[in-house]
């Protein structure tokens, strides 16, 4: 196979530097915000001492596992040896890296105390999977720089592969750890449970190959480099069987607590009768987040297709870590089995919440972080190959 | 007192304390002194596990334990329900198939293997050598983590800036907070201002007391009647402990 | 880390100040230093002025996580003693510790949680 060729970005047409403003303003708005939620309290959110965690850990957590799946190209490229994705490996690299710096922000910006930052690095509760997770995360910084230095560096070229594989490993226990914060819950009904920690990794696999195509398809249209169709079919089906993948872990879940008596409750109130939970989870998981993208892969085939259905797996995503966060907590924690509850804490209620709009500048800001990273990165290094219009190799 | 006279009147205390209550530990300082309040320079033992015991058949429609753990406390709210901190809640019960009905006060339960401890990231969220559950508020970052695994609501996230504090009792924005048991009365030989209140108003349904003492109220009472812990399946050993529930 | 900092800064300040000889202080008014109670300190001023972080800093450890609450180096016992008689607070542009952590440029978050003002009920200066 001939030599790929990678090269920077040209970065100083006017789209370019309107992009990198629009996505300043998004950031700059997300700092207001945040300083705003600093100085007068959270009490400007939405969040409440029931819904203790809102709108910034919907986008902070969907950005965190996004970034370890947008990992999941280099992989397949490294680790299984597909010659195809290999061009794509370090814009998989520079993707993770971005789209966890921005989820990280928006989780470190939200704390009560965020310029006590410091703390989380010097007192460690070595019991409290929040206090591995941070290390996870630093963890995959490092990993994924040093991955993509074997890969920009030729010396160093060979040794690609088992920084792959690192990598690899490292995201696979990383996405465990962030589904473990919420499966280790013990005392609440639809947390609890070891199946969050595997479905968080195929939901990591869906959200961050949806992300990467997105960026893919952007970066070569605005750039004017060719992308060959073969290369995004096989994208497409990979994102495919991934929202399968998602679809049937979310299956076997409700399967489960259907199945127990004393998770009737539960389920009624997720399913059927949770209002807005309901309807994000049977509009805005099931059917953007996995019917339509399916559908428009499988059935309709396009190039335009593609890019839609990538964009419904990331909606759908939003609205399924929504359900999970949010959705968990507003249902009431059974303290009096067997009785109705009520007190001045709104116990025995669904506890509602409506998100304001900090807290949505706030993740926004997380979001456009992550974008402005990318495209820096793009511009300062070469991580897009200068064509990806490539006839598919023999082996693949 | 120097620290190693301390460490050696602890050790003391330790070896003592399956012995006869009035154990002379050295002259003129006895074990049932110390068992009742500690000099100040003295720290908190694991000889005691203070707890409660809260009789639901006694407790009526009133919550002067609220209003007293508020006064104590200064946990004085916005008018905010959703946001205002509640260390301390009357809960209305009623059975779903007989409609029996029944109210009682809920907070920290002081568990001996609180899920707030085991999650929070930095160790803020600790429980006490004497069983008492605490957020050390200087290294509290404020993620609620803790009120996510709390589970009985019993933690509240300070959502406003705070003003009037009791000097004992600091309390502030961005920190997660709960019932420390009055921790600054406890420490003062007294009892927390809910009981104070209830056995006041001669309610009589919360009793204070060290569950390790089985000579004490509380010790034998736990012996004698039937009591029950809250979310008993998920063994999590609670201090405060509950009857005719 | 926030420790390290305040140490420098005080150092910092204090160099400034014995630099100047301590007779003027510039566009920043000298710091209003005065105990409203009490004969002395628990320590020499000098002394406090380099280290009155640090004791209150192995206070808060040993009250918060052990319960020792011995009067002598508690932040509620400076307030006691330094608190202005007029507002009863250390903070405010005379405060005790405000008007000098104002002077020496080092933010403290003490009081975002703890009462500035004086307990109603306090004794005399500490032994």
């Amino acid at each position: 196979m001939a030599r790929i060729e990678y090269r920077e970005i040209e970065g100083r047409s006017a789209g370019f530097f309107g992009l990198l403003g629009v996505l300043a303003l998004f950031i700059a708005a997300g700092l207001a915000a945040a300083w705003a939620m600093e100085h007068r309290g959270h009490v400007i959110t939405g969040m409440t001492n029931r819904i203790v965690w809102g709108a910034p850990h919907v986008f902070a957590v969907f950005l965190i596992i996004a970034a370890s799946g947008a990992l999941n190209v280099a992989s397949v490229a490294s680790v299984f040896g597909r010659e195809l994705y290999k061009p794509l490996a370090r814009l998989s690299g520079l993707v993770a890296v971005a789209l966890l710096a921005g989820g990280l922000s928006v989780l470190v910006l939200d704390l009560g105390r965020p310029e006590r930052l410091i703390v989380a690095m010097t007192h460690y509760n070595f019991k409290s999977i929040f206090a591995w997770n941070i290390f996870l995360y630093t963890g995959f910084f490092a990993v994924v720089t040093l991955y993509l230095w074997t890969m920009f560096e030729r010396r160093m070229n060979g040794y690609t592969p088992r920084a792959g594989l690192l990598a690899f490993l490292w995201r696979l226990v990383l996405t465990t750890g962030t589904g473990s914060i919420f499966g280790f819950l013990v005392a609440r009904e639809p947390y609890n449970s070891a199946l969050l920690a595997p479905l968080f990794v195929v939901m990591s696999f869906s959200f961050g190959t949806a992300a990467f195509v997105l960026v893919l398809m952007a970066a070569c249209r605005w750039s004017g480099r060719p992308l060959g169709d073969a290369l995004l079919a096989r994208l497409g089906t990979l994102l495919g069987i991934f929202v399968a993948a998602v679809m049937y872990f979310v299956t076997v879940h409700h399967l489960t607590n259907l199945y127990i008596a004393r998770e009737f409750d539960l389920e009624r109130f997720l399913l059927w009768e949770g209002g807005v939970y309901t309807a994000l989870f049977w509009i805005g998981q099931v059917l953007v987040g996995g019917v339509v993208p399916l559908a428009l892969i499988f059935a309709v085939r396009t190039r335009a297709a593609l890019a839609g259905a990538a964009a419904c797996v990331i909606a759908g995503g939003f609205a399924q870590v929504a359900v999970i966060i949010i959705g968990g907590q507003a249902y009431p924690q059974d303290i009096f089995p067997g009785k109705e509850v009520s007190s001045s804490f709104f116990d025995g209620v669904v506890a509602s919440y409506a998100p304001s709009l900090p807290e949505i500048a706030l993740g926004a800001g997380g979001v456009a972080l992550a974008a402005a990273l990318v495209v820096l990165g793009l511009k300062l290094l070469p991580f897009l190959p200068s064509s990806l219009d490539q006839a598919e190799p023999a082996e693949a | 007192m120097t620290p190693e006279r301390r460490r050696f009147l602890g050790w003391g205390a330790a070896a003592a304390a399956g012995a006869a209550a009035v154990t002379t530990l050295a002259p003129g300082l006895r074990l049932v002194e110390l068992a009742r309040a500690r000099s100040p320079d003295e720290a908190a033992s694991a000889l005691q596990r203070w707890g409660l015991l809260i009789d639901t058949a006694k407790c009526s429609d009133c919550d002067a334990c609220v209003s007293a753990c508020r006064e104590e406390n200064g946990w004085t709210g916005h008018d905010r329900p959703a946001t205002d901190a509640q260390w301390i809640r009357k809960v209305s019960l009623r059975d779903r198939r007989s409609g029996f009905a029944q109210t009682l006060p809920l907070m920290c339960q002081h568990c001996e293997h609180p899920p707030c401890v085991d999650v929070c990231p930095t160790g803020a969220s600790f429980r006490r050598a004497d069983g008492i559950v605490l957020v050390d508020k200087h290294i509290c970052i404020g993620c609620r983590y803790c009120v996510m695994a709390c589970p009985f609501g019993a933690r509240s996230f300070v959502h406003e800036p705070t003003t009037g504090q009791k000097p004992d009792v600091p309390r502030g924005k961005g920190t997660v907070e709960s019932c420390t048991l009055c921790v600054q009365r406890v420490d003062r030989g007294e009892r927390p201002a809910c009981v104070e209140a209830c056995n006041r108003d001669g309610h009589g349904a919360m009793a204070f007391g060290d569950l390790n003492n089985a000579a004490g109220d509380l010790g034998r009472r736990l012996r004698s009647e039937p009591s029950s812990a809250l979310r008993a399946d998920l063994k999590l050993n609670p201090g405060v402990r509950y009857q005719s529930l | 880390m926030r420790l390290a900092f305040a140490i420098i800064a005080a150092l910092l300040a204090i160099a400034g100040d014995a630099h100047t000889g301590g007779t003027h202080a510039g566009r920043v008014p000298l710091p209003a230093m005065k105990a409203e109670r009490g004969e002395s300190c628990v320590a020499p001023a000098e002394e406090m002025r380099r280290n009155h972080m640090k004791m209150l800093f192995h206070q808060r450890d040993e009250t918060v996580h052990e319960g020792i609450r011995t009067k002598r180096f508690s932040l509620k016992q400076c307030v006691d003693c330094h608190a202005s008689r007029k507002t009863g607070s250390v903070l405010g542009e005379k405060g005790f510790c405000a008007s000098c952590h104002a002077y020496a440029a080092v933010k403290i978050d003490c009081f975002e949680c703890h009462t500035p003002m004086r307990s109603t009920q306090a004794a005399g200066a500490p032994r």
